[in-house]
């Protein structure tokens, strides 16, 4: 059995002070290394049984139409050597249009909107495709530091194959402004390793009359390539 | 080579999308194997978190995993039992699985995969609950041998209180639980 590759160059540190929430959280000792068992390798499988049929589709899950900018985000989900994970549950949750998100945490004097929750899951196909249709997320204000904005985001979490690649994630929308000024985006010290954060518009994928397009494909870890027993 | 996407935090506002109902409960309360794992996410000065996400994986009682890759057909699979299980911190930072001991696999003590994530976590903490009725077992495991500090090694053996077993994870400081670099 082969164990997955520790991608130690693209993630961000556990502690990223301009995040400051970071401070009182990440750990001060070490990790401690964990060569990969079964335990690692292994991982939740997901039947199809808790992904409805209109899962997917963020603009569906009340009366009305949500407020805002409809958008298809669409991509793949890839293992670090290029292979489709197939079968496979996403996640994602997101704030409105206006910058709220349906949570009694959020004091953003934004308004909610009654026809939108925000939080969305599909299975990855054969090719290990996803696409969810949503609405643009608003950009909102964060306690961070002074006139601290977060750019526009949609949350993703992953699972792949194993428990070790679990990943959770966010992706952004192209040319943002408020990339330079967000300590979560910049927590990732690699330039080239941001970029793969942010979603690409595609007008294959755009519908006309109704909706942009956004590709984004997430690419999750990779196999040793030398088996451990 | 495509190059992997990277981490970025939960975030405070995941409670309205990735808890589900039952998430806690990988057995029935009636499993007659029944364990309670009881625990707290607490910071670095002591305060719960209370917006943290707690996901554990494990193999069933016969020690055997539910994947493709677990191929040892000599153990059996349980019906229903899926070995993953998801809880959110409550306001005091608390979290409680109900689940069964798994069986010993791959040479290793009895043990519980625990992935955690939350707000100021840029990315997921990965550690391991191992049990204390398993004292042989667990002298002879492998990743608990090898962690040469007796406290950093006992924060990953849960502690049996008033019936359930404890496990409270502590992110920094003196106390700070064994993490592992997976």
């Amino acid at each position: 059995m082969n164990g997955y590759r520790r991608d130690v160059d693209t993630h961000p540190e556990y502690l990223s002070p301009d995040y400051r929430s970071t401070v009182r959280r990440a750990p001060d000792k070490p990790p401690i290394l964990l060569p990969h068992t079964l335990s690692e390798i292994t991982g939740p499988v997901y039947g199809h049984e808790r992904v409805g049929p209109t899962d997917h589709d963020l603009t569906r899950q009340h009366a009305g139409e949500p407020l805002g900018e409809r958008i298809i985000v669409a991509g793949r989900v890839l293992d670090g050597d290029g292979r489709p994970v197939r079968n496979s549950l996403v996640e994602i949750w997101q704030c409105n249009a206006a910058g709220r998100y349906v949570h009694r945490a959020d004091r953003h004097p934004a308004p909610l909107d009654p026809n939108f929750t925000g939080a969305g899951r599909c299975m990855t196909d054969g090719e290990g495709r996803y696409r969810f249709i949503t609405i643009k997320p608003g950009a909102y204000p964060w306690g961070n530091h002074d006139n601290a904005w977060r750019p526009a985001h949609i949350h993703f979490s992953l699972f792949g194959t194993a428990f070790a690649t679990r990943l959770v994630t966010q992706m952004y929308f192209p040319g943002d402004p408020l990339f330079e000024h967000d300590p979560i985006f910049q927590s990732v010290r690699d330039p080239e390793a941001r970029r793969r954060m942010v979603a690409r518009f595609d007008l294959d994928t755009t519908e006309p009359e109704w909706a942009l397009g956004y590709q984004w494909d997430i690419v999750l870890r990779g196999r040793e390539s030398t088996p451990f027993e | 080579m495509p190059g992997p996407t990277p981490s970025q935090t939960v975030g405070p506002f995941f409670a309205f999308a990735l808890p589900y109902e039952g998430g806690e409960r990988l057995v029935p309360s009636g499993d007659r194997d029944a364990v309670r794992i009881v625990g707290a996410v607490i910071d670095g000065d002591g305060a719960p978190v209370d917006d943290a996400l707690v996901e554990i994986w494990q193999a069933n009682r016969h020690g055997r995993y539910r994947h493709p890759e677990d191929t040892r057909e000599e153990l059996p699979l349980e019906d229903g039992f899926t070995g993953f299980g998801r809880c959110p911190t409550d306001a005091e930072g608390r979290f409680e699985f109900l689940t069964v001991k798994p069986g010993a696999a791959d040479g290793q003590a009895p043990h519980i995969s625990v992935c955690l994530f939350a707000r100021g976590l840029l990315r997921q903490l990965y550690t391991r609950i191992y049990f204390p009725d398993e004292a042989e077992a667990n002298a002879a495991d492998p990743l608990l041998s090898s962690i040469a500090d007796d406290a950093l090694r006992q924060s990953l053996i849960a502690d049996p209180v008033d019936g359930v077993l404890r496990f409270d994870i502590h992110l920094q400081g003196e106390r700070q639980t064994a993490f592992l670099d997976v």
